[in-house]
């Protein structure tokens, strides 16, 4: 599953709990390649630990309902919002973050697209719909224009650079069809 | 010891500050100098006097925009106290600068908001970057530019008006020297040569040789915000940085009755601030501090007061409205009585949330009693001074830094977040990080006013528009005057009592005044019986506005299109000016009936402010503007009863999509001529109006309430 469509995230709730921290877990998982064991309550958030325990800055708090992508990142492979996400629910599995979307020093072509283009007004959506494109062109190599949007639907932007980030996609996608043509 | 830029020493930790920022901490105004290394500050005081002394601290008699430091080593700085939201600014700064020291922008650095190194050169808002700010780091820029000419003029002991400055060195053509900005600043003669003061009219750059203004530049900094590498407010982290969370009421104007803090203290790790009315906890993770503040928010009682609902907003407004209305009335009434046609209507905007990305956020430090605090903010010296204030010490041990931030549109004034994470990091000893959460900003941030909009308008026999009434309640006087010619108005704005917390929004209530002129405007024009686009021109003498009217409708094929009638599928058109710059828009939409929804198809905005600075950021703006301005119209609206705000959420406020977004036509028109002005505003102001105008083409039905969408639309 690349997306899931915008309904699912409007009528789901919150995964901050309410109550008092339930007792601690050690939680093993795989981030960017890298095997980590964090300590951590089971119903925090993947956001908080990647942030906070981990240092992985990129991933963004946005509105901590799964409404707006901010905090997108990949998990086995498909796009999840970190913000109610239970680190529980991450256990041995993968996590890809924006810091693991590039390879090594080579952006990825979404990146390059974005980067290149003049896409970016405040830039604090750019890595949740990295995530999203990214996982996007990997399943649709050649995506066309509505189901880029249809993909990206779930993430917000309110520097309004929705069409710049469309354009930009499309061009990444020609790069990637290009590279695999070689 | 002269210490160069090379060698500031970086914060151990490495990852705190913007790599373009000096990495020193606790930097107290005596170490400017070694921050920035030695050489000249020129300083440009933003009322167009320029001066110039050596060495940081204190502030001349005129406010100062921008601060140039001219290394001996040859590297250039360009420092201002303006923000980066993501309008733009920093890019915008560095290359006004470039452009008059002839290097590219990437041969400079630019550091914006830093309480301690930059001057205070006001709010980042109303636009005034680009027409106050840009224009003082030219002349500055210019004003190094000259003397390091004049430097090389002496040394090679000719006319310095022989010297032409290319690509960061000057050149004396005839003996084809050449002299680096580092070797003439290296030569130690800048000091002498500063010795006298750098005249006003510093000659700037003409339009016609910019090479650097003018041409689309991309962020200096996308690669970093691609990666997630760049670091938002939110993103700082300190050593031994614990996290905070503040007690809100259930409702507005709530006091707190009792609580008991004794569960949230048994908690590990959590401490319990309490301080008056303040009331947070502190603890090692974020999760733990919502913890323990749920354990303390379940015990707490409050003592809750009445509070008006939206549902009764407009009589509210109404009732609360201060001061009589003034000027002309009179011969308004009587040019109204006298009038073959006069009109009346009620116009509504809701309020609005401005909901950038990024929430509020705060991270403060004291260290040695002095407190530094990392905020979001549109204004880094109020906050400043409002911490200082609290906090019982001197401005200058408080050090206030915005690193470039997730989107603002007007509303972020940060001191309540700053003020909190001060206060817990106080308590606490500790560096404190206050992440709002998107239903706390939603809540306890600032509105867009809402507004009511009374419009009362005459027409003569051939159709001329003779009386215009106008009156604006609590959302603000920008745009309120009409730009149309007529022989009695009154335009005004009278405030009334919000209930909820305003904040400027993007164009202020020109967004409200331009939707309730343009219109009526079309509904005048439907009573004169004229094509709303000939009722305009005919009642427009601004060149500049009829301008960029006539250039949409041409794009649009306004003519043609507003003759195409179908079923439900309608086009309107507006134009506005506000800030010194000029829009119109056309718009094309579908509407549905059953479902009370408007799909607008596409959009044709023409936009013109000055001389274009940086085009690809230009374009970007007016982007923005249309597609905030779009949600606006649809369906953003703020909802509160009892004090509460019933939709504080991205789910429930719902803001313009990928799904949503028309077919753009933007052009942007170039005036060389004429000096240039802010972009980040005015372009949202045509939208509403003309989306509103296609409605009516479309249906027949007159939309006097934004937001458009929903039960008005429908069973009207």
């Amino acid at each position: 599953m690349d997306s899931q469509p915008f309904e699912t995230f409007r009528s789901s709730v919150s995964g901050r709990s309410e109550t008092c921290p339930e007792l601690s877990t050690v939680v093993g998982l795989t981030v960017n390649g890298k095997e980590q064991t964090v300590t951590t309550e089971p119903q925090r958030p993947l956001l908080d630990v990647l942030r906070e325990d981990l240092q992985l800055i990129g991933t963004k708090y946005g509105c901590g309902e799964g409404a707006c992508g901010a905090c997108s990142v990949l998990l086995d492979g498909e796009v999840v919002r970190s913000c109610i996400t239970p680190a529980s629910a991450a256990a041995g599995r993968s996590v890809t973050t924006i810091e693991g979307i590039a390879d090594g020093d080579r952006l990825h072509p979404v990146q390059e697209a974005f980067a290149e283009h003049g896409v970016l007004q405040c830039g604090f959506c750019a890595p949740g719909m990295v995530v999203a494109a990214a996982a996007l062109l990997r399943g649709t190599p050649r995506p066309t224009k509505a189901q880029i949007v249809e993909a990206l639907n779930g993430n917000l932007c309110r520097c309004g650079t929705y069409p710049a980030l469309v354009a930009a996609v499309q061009e990444a996608a020609n790069d990637v069809g290009e590279a695999n043509q070689r | 010891m002269k210490t160069t830029l090379s060698q500031v020493q970086l914060d151990p930790s490495g990852a705190h500050l913007d790599e373009d920022r000096p990495a020193q901490f606790s930097l107290d105004r005596r170490g400017f100098l070694q921050t920035l290394g030695a050489g000249v500050l020129i300083t440009v005081a933003a009322d167009g006097a320029s001066a110039q002394r050596r060495g940081g601290g204190g502030r001349g008699p005129a406010p100062i925009a921008a601060r140039i430091h001219l290394g001996e080593d040859g590297s250039l700085t360009v420092l201002t106290g303006k923000v980066e939201l993501g309008q733009g600014a920093r890019t915008e700064v560095a290359l006004a600068a470039a452009e008059e020291l002839r290097i590219a922008a990437d041969q400079l650095r630019v550091i914006l908001a830093d309480t301690d190194l930059v001057p205070d050169d006001g709010v980042t808002a109303g636009s005034r970057t680009t027409p106050g700010t840009i224009p003082a780091v030219r002349r500055g820029a210019a004003a190094a530019r000259d003397v390091l000419v004049e430097l090389a003029a002496r040394q090679w002991q000719v006319d310095a008006s022989t010297l032409a400055v290319t690509n960061g060195a000057v050149v004396h053509g005839p003996t084809k020297r050449r002299l680096t900005y580092a070797e003439l600043a290296g030569t130690g003669s800048l000091d002498e040569a500063l010795g006298r003061s750098i005249p006003d009219g510093v000659e700037l750059t003409p339009v016609a040789e910019w090479k650097v203004l003018g041409v689309s530049t991309p962020r200096a900094n996308a690669r970093d915000l691609v990666t997630g590498t760049h670091q938002f407010p939110s993103d700082i982290s300190r050593p031994g940085m614990l996290y905070g969370k503040v007690l809100r009421p259930p409702s507005f104007g709530a006091t707190l009755a009792s609580v008991d803090l004794a569960e949230a203290q048994a908690l590990p790790g959590v401490t319990v601030v309490r301080d008056g009315d303040f009331l947070g906890c502190v603890a090692p993770t974020a999760f733990a501090a919502s913890a323990a503040l749920a354990a303390v928010a379940k015990s707490a009682t409050w003592k809750t007061v009445p509070q008006p609902s939206s549902d009764e907003l407009w009589e509210y407004l109404r009732e609360h409205a201060s001061g009589g209305r003034s000027g002309d009335g009179k011969e308004v009434r009587a040019a109204l009585s006298s009038a073959v046609k006069s009109l009346s209507a009620e116009y509504h905007t809701a309020y609005l949330q401005h909901a950038p990305m990024e929430p509020g956020v705060g991270v403060a430090e004291w260290a040695d009693g002095r407190l530094t605090v990392w905020v979001s903010t549109r204004g880094p010296f109020p906050v400043r001074a409002r911490l200082a204030q609290t906090f019982g010490v001197s401005a200058d041990q408080v050090r206030v830094i915005v690193p470039d931030s997730g989107g603002g549109f007007g509303m972020k004034s940060g001191d309540d977040v700053a003020l909190e994470a001060a206060h817990l990091a106080k308590a606490v000893g500790r560096p404190v990080r206050v992440q709002w959460t998107r239903r706390e900003e939603f809540t306890w941030a600032h509105f867009r006013p809402a507004a009511l909009i009374e419009v009362r308008g005459g027409l003569d026999a051939t159709g001329a528009l003779v009386a215009w009434d106008f009156v604006n309640t609590n959302s603000g006087g920008s745009a309120v005057d009409t730009p149309y010619r007529v022989s009695r108005k009154r335009c005004e704005y009278r405030p009334s009592n919000s209930p909820l917390r305003q904040a400027p929004y993007r164009a202020l209530a020109a967004t409200a005044n331009n939707f309730a002129r343009e219109s009526f405007m079309d509904e005048l024009a439907v009573a004169a019986g004229a094509d709303p686009l000939a009722f305009r021109l005919a009642h427009l003498d601004n060149p500049r506005l009829r301008a960029v009217l006539e250039a949409a409708a041409a794009r649009f094929d306004w003519t043609r299109l507003k003759a195409a009638a179908k079923p439900n599928v309608g086009v309107g058109l507006s134009c506005g000016t506000e800030k010194g710059s000029y829009v119109a828009a056309c718009a094309e939409v579908a509407v549905d009936r059953e479902r009370g929804t408007i799909d607008v198809r596409h959009v044709c905005e023409v936009f013109e402010c000055g001389a274009i600075l940086n085009p690809s950021n230009l374009r970007s703006q007016v982007t923005g503007c249309i597609l905030m301005g779009l949600g606006a119209v649809l369906r953003e609206e703020i909802r509160f009863k009892d004090g509460r705000i019933l939709n504080p959420r991205f789910s429930q406020y719902e803001v313009a999509r990928f799904e949503d977004v028309p077919e753009l036509d933007i052009h942007l028109l170039n005036r060389p001529d004429l000096d240039s002005v802010g972009a980040g505003e005015t372009p949202i102001i045509a939208l509403a109006p003309a989306v509103g105008n296609a409605v009516f083409h479309a249906t027949g039905v007159r939309i006097r309430s934004l937001p458009m969408e929903g039960a008005a639309l429908r069973k009207a």
